[in-house]
């Protein structure tokens, strides 16, 4: 930096960290988040975890207030070991979109990284959860921690009551319904449906009054008359065909227990709460990156962080936006952060320094310098899908060297469809971006059936899209998951759509 | 400005997926429990003191999910790093090991190999592999431990906790202040009061009676300032017992583990034989600092060996046991002598020896092994038809009825006739049996 800026002005200049830094830096990022970028965001809390606290945090989806299941134990299992070898880093961060935002920040890092994941996390991420419409929508920042509480001792309960078996078998078929616990089009009630979640805690907390270890040999408690009226109010209410099985099975099984539904509703809304991050994976990530980048260079401008933090910051940010080619062996698929990244930088610079093609790519902002707004604009209302097809721009898909490939399963080559010139553009654009639709990707499976009064069969139908069927490696398996939640018949048939 | 606050969680209880983890074990149990035995198969005798990483198959912990078959369809695929193709150029397909797209959910749930691969901890390895040893619960804690430490005296320290104040070494260094500062005793101070008293029921003093009374009383401010100054005891007196944590036993075992490997000893016999070693090396691994282990292995003729060619390797041949004794004893006389070495010797076989043999051996043991060995454990190893057969403990091969009538002679010798893994624990009843009295 130059000679004018006086020394004391640095916030740090070695890579301890301690808790006042933390809180200058904090205050440091805070005014260029708010004040420059203009992000809006939710309160933050910063939590201070050990490395073996994040191993134990991002094998549970992430999220510490996890109830307890195996396949946890499974993941952290694997994750631990990966780490040991040095095959894999621990994530720098980990945020939960709810309101207060809750980040973690590792002790073992650096204050530079420190910085860096306020930025990335305390920001980035922040922003993003709270402005984004899918969020808005389809999730609730305030009832989460609560609900994830409540869950958690809800299984608990469960499992001292009706055995670790039991409870095992119930949220292992509902894990294996997870992907298809949704709601795609109509927007699902809200979680913490505050009557809702008092009712539960209230029946908790009956059953626990009234236990009676006298009763442990009857059958299970039995549901209560105006419940069950009420659900098969809404059973009749649903329309098929239904999308949501785990919401079907929930309302309709004819053989759950009160618990048991309770049980499968957390799961479902645990996957309706991640729904809007799977759509969501460059344009978060994007943000986040872009908000670091910007505020790391800022802090480096304004002469309150060093040569040497800048430095270690550039060295890992520049890990972070990696993309491998095709034909390296790390490659794995698009980087979502390099994606995001080098997408979001490129709108800034059509708007401050546009080519011809921008203009004519580009015509609403290209050359106007708002690029703040055109990128809140985009961070609130889009998904991936829908913000490739309208910003990627010929210069991010020259960069990348994008192909788009045919692949026809009954062919032994790939052909190769677009490539990065001016016939190609387009192509690739909406190829790209077909990528990122999930109903691509996942498996559309439907009630279209179930004789609740009958035989009690429930009938599943996969709309076959482009000649794509289920992988029989698995989809038996998950029949018999089904089975076990419906306790009768399961069809599944296989339909073009 | 929004608001905002830091938490230091870092002091919160550790091992929070402990939970997770148990679910885990005692979900994928039998596959665990498998894949342990295998590694036991694997490891050596001496190696049971980490965990293992230890690899299940992945179908029994899997977690299915419907997906779309990447054979099938047709779908189209974004990749970055183009360097030479063009529109409508064909590549042809990777060899099958699943496609590029719609790999994710593979991916995701790292089930896309058949192995799921794990390390499990020393104290879940040794759960696991006690299980079926039924072990009783005290030597299973006993073996457990990775330390056995008693606290040794290590001298005198300046700090310490109360309970530990060396009162002898406190008071003599007391004393030795006092005299070096030239603290007037309690003696003197009360003489000299004595005096003052004397001299004031003086109705009337003399002159020289009230100087002297005077200069006593000067006399006495001094001394007393003086004890003020060097008090009875001074925190720099204090001294307090040192303990210091040290492995008990300092002493040296050797371990000798004698195999038929003659051609009747086949696969399972030779793990059940490996768990036999591994538990009594446990054992001695936990009473002394060090613990040689001599593998030696016998057909008609004995040789010691490495512990790989002693489990793995087969040798044809007769079977004279008595040859392994000799070797035995001879190793020991070069290498152990028997008042510097605990002698340990664990032998296995299938029972059979050369007629005429036994004698030999028995006369061996007698006047030349058991003098010397702390603990002979002998096992034959037999299948579960014979064992029944032989239920009758007199009843047996030659080798073993011989062992019969010179075993009451010596405490320190044991057999046992084993066909499975929990009927190995009987032999080293004895030996688990005294180690808990001495420590009582």
């Amino acid at each position: 930096m130059t000679d004018s800026i006086p020394r004391n002005s640095l916030l740090f200049t070695d890579s301890e960290w301690s808790f006042d830094r933390l809180k200058a830096t904090y205050n440091a990022i805070e005014e260029i988040a708010l004040n420059d970028l203009g992000l809006d965001v939710y309160p933050n809390q910063i939590e201070i975890i050990a490395s073996e606290q994040m191993l134990d945090a991002y094998s549970s989806h992430g999220m510490p207030l996890m109830y307890k299941h195996w396949s946890f134990g499974k993941h952290f299992a694997r994750d631990q070991m990966m780490y040991q070898k040095g095959y894999t880093g621990l994530a720098y961060e980990i945020v939960i979109n709810s309101d207060p935002c809750i980040a973690y920040l590792m002790e073992e890092n650096t204050m530079t990284m420190q910085a860096l994941v306020m930025a990335h996390a305390s920001f980035g991420h922040n922003h993003f959860f709270k402005n984004n419409y899918l969020f808005q929508q389809w999730t609730d920042a305030e009832g989460i921690l609560p609900y994830l509480d409540f869950a958690k001792k809800y299984v608990a309960k469960c499992e001292d009551e009706y055995g670790f078996d039991e409870v095992e078998k119930i949220l292992d078929s509902a894990h294996a319904l997870m992907d298809q616990g949704v709601f795609r089009y109509n927007r699902p009630p809200r979680l913490s449906d505050a009557d809702k979640l008092a009712r539960a805690v209230a029946r908790a907390e009956h059953e626990q009054r009234t236990f009676n270890d006298i009763w442990r040999t009857l059958p299970t408690t039995e549901e209560p008359d105006e419940e069950a009226e009420e659900r098969q109010l809404e059973v009749r209410n649903i329309k098929l065909p239904e999308e949501n099985l785990l919401y079907f099975i929930e309302k309709a099984s004819p053989v759950l227990k009160p618990w048991q539904r309770e049980l499968v509703r957390i799961v479902r809304n645990i996957s309706q709460y991640f729904y809007p991050q799977k759509q969501t994976k460059v344009m978060n990530e994007g943000c986040a990156t872009f908000v670091h980048h910007y505020i790391m260079n800022a802090l480096y401008d304004k002469g309150l962080i060093n040569e040497g933090s800048i430095m270690e910051f550039l060295h890992s940010h520049s890990s972070v936006v990696f993309q491998p080619d095709f034909d390296d062996p790390r490659y794995s698929g698009i980087n979502p952060y390099a994606l995001g990244f080098a997408m979001m930088e490129d709108i800034r610079r059509i708007s401050i320094d546009p080519s011809e093609e921008d203009r004519e790519w580009f015509p609403d902002f290209a050359g106007k310098g708002d690029w703040r707004d055109v990128l809140k604009d985009a961070w609130a209302n889009y998904r991936d899908e829908s913000f490739i097809l309208q910003f990627l721009s010929p210069k991010v898909m020259r960069d990348f060297r994008l192909f788009a490939l045919h692949d026809d399963s009954k062919e032994a080559h790939y052909e190769v469809e677009a490539i990065h010139d001016e016939l190609g553009f387009r192509k690739l654009r909406e190829s790209l971006a077909r990528q990122y639709d999930l109903g691509m990707h996942e498996p559309n499976i439907q009630v279209v059936s179930a004789d609740l009064e009958g035989d009690r069969m429930i009938a599943l139908r996969h709309e076959v899209h482009a000649a794509r069927d289920l992988d029989p490696g698995t989809s038996e398996d998950v029949l018999w998951h089904v089975h076990r939640l419906w306790g009768h018949k399961v069809k599944m048939d296989e339909a073009a759509a | 400005m929004n608001h905002f606050h830091f938490i230091d969680r870092r002091k919160n209880p550790k091992g929070k997926s402990l939970g997770n983890r148990q679910r885990f074990l005692r979900r994928a149990r039998v596959q665990i429990k498998e894949a342990v035995n295998k590694s036991i198969r694997d490891r050596s005798v001496k190696d049971l003191d980490n965990g293992e990483k230890i690899t299940i198959p992945s179908k029994s912990t899997a977690e299915p999910r419907f997906r779309l078959n990447p054979e099938s369809g047709e779908r189209d695929y974004v990749a970055p790093g183009n360097k030479e193709f063009g529109v409508g150029d064909k590549i042809r397909k990777p060899p099958k090991q699943g496609g590029k797209g719609g790999g994710k959910d593979a991916a995701d749930s790292g089930d896309s190999e058949d192995q799921f691969q794990f390390t499990l901890s020393q104290e879940e390895f040794l759960d696991i592999f006690f299980e079926d040893l039924e072990l009783p619960n005290l030597v299973k804690r006993t073996l457990k431990e990775t330390k056995a430490t008693a606290y040794k005296r290590a001298g005198i320290t300046v700090s310490g906790s109360p309970t530990n104040l060396n009162l002898i070494r406190t008071m003599r260094n007391a004393h030795g202040r006092r005299l070096a500062l030239k603290r007037p005793s309690t003696r003197e101070v009360n003489e000299l009061k004595e005096r003052l008293f004397e001299l004031e029921r003086i109705a009337c003093p003399s002159e020289s009676e009230v100087a002297e009374k005077k200069a006593l009383l000067i006399r006495l401010e001094e001394m007393e300032a003086r004890r003020r100054w060097a008090p009875f005891i001074d925190p720099l007196d204090v001294r307090y017992n040192a303990y210091e944590p040290t492995p008990t036993p300092t002493t040296a075992a050797v371990m000798f583990c004698l195999m038929d490997v003659s051609g009747s000893m086949g696969e399972r016999e030779k793990d059940l034989a490996k768990r036999f070693y591994m538990l009594l090396y446990l054992f001695l691994k936990r009473r002394y600092e060090r613990v040689d282990v001599i593998f030696i292995r016998h057909t008609h003729h004995a040789e010691e060996v490495d512990e790989e060619t002693f489990f793995y390797s087969r040798q044809s041949g007769g079977t004279v046991v008595s040859t392994a004794l000799e070797k035995m004893l001879e190793i020991q006389k070069e290498r152990y002598p028997a008042g510097e070495w605990n002698i340990y010797v664990a032998q296995a076989s299938d029972g059979y020896t050369q007629s005429g043999d036994a004698k030999r051996c028995v006369e061996m043991l007698d006047e030349d092994v058991m003098p010397i060995s702390q603990y002979y454990a002998y096992i034959e190893i037999l299948d579960e038809r014979e064992l029944e057969v032989f239920s009758d403990k007199d009843s047996g091969a030659e080798l073993w009825r011989a062992y019969r009538t010179f075993a009451p002679k010596w405490k320190t010798f044991a057999q046992t006739r084993i066909a499975k893994p929990s009927d190995i624990f009987s032999v080293f009843r004895e030996l688990f049996a005294r180690n808990a009295r001495e420590a009582a």
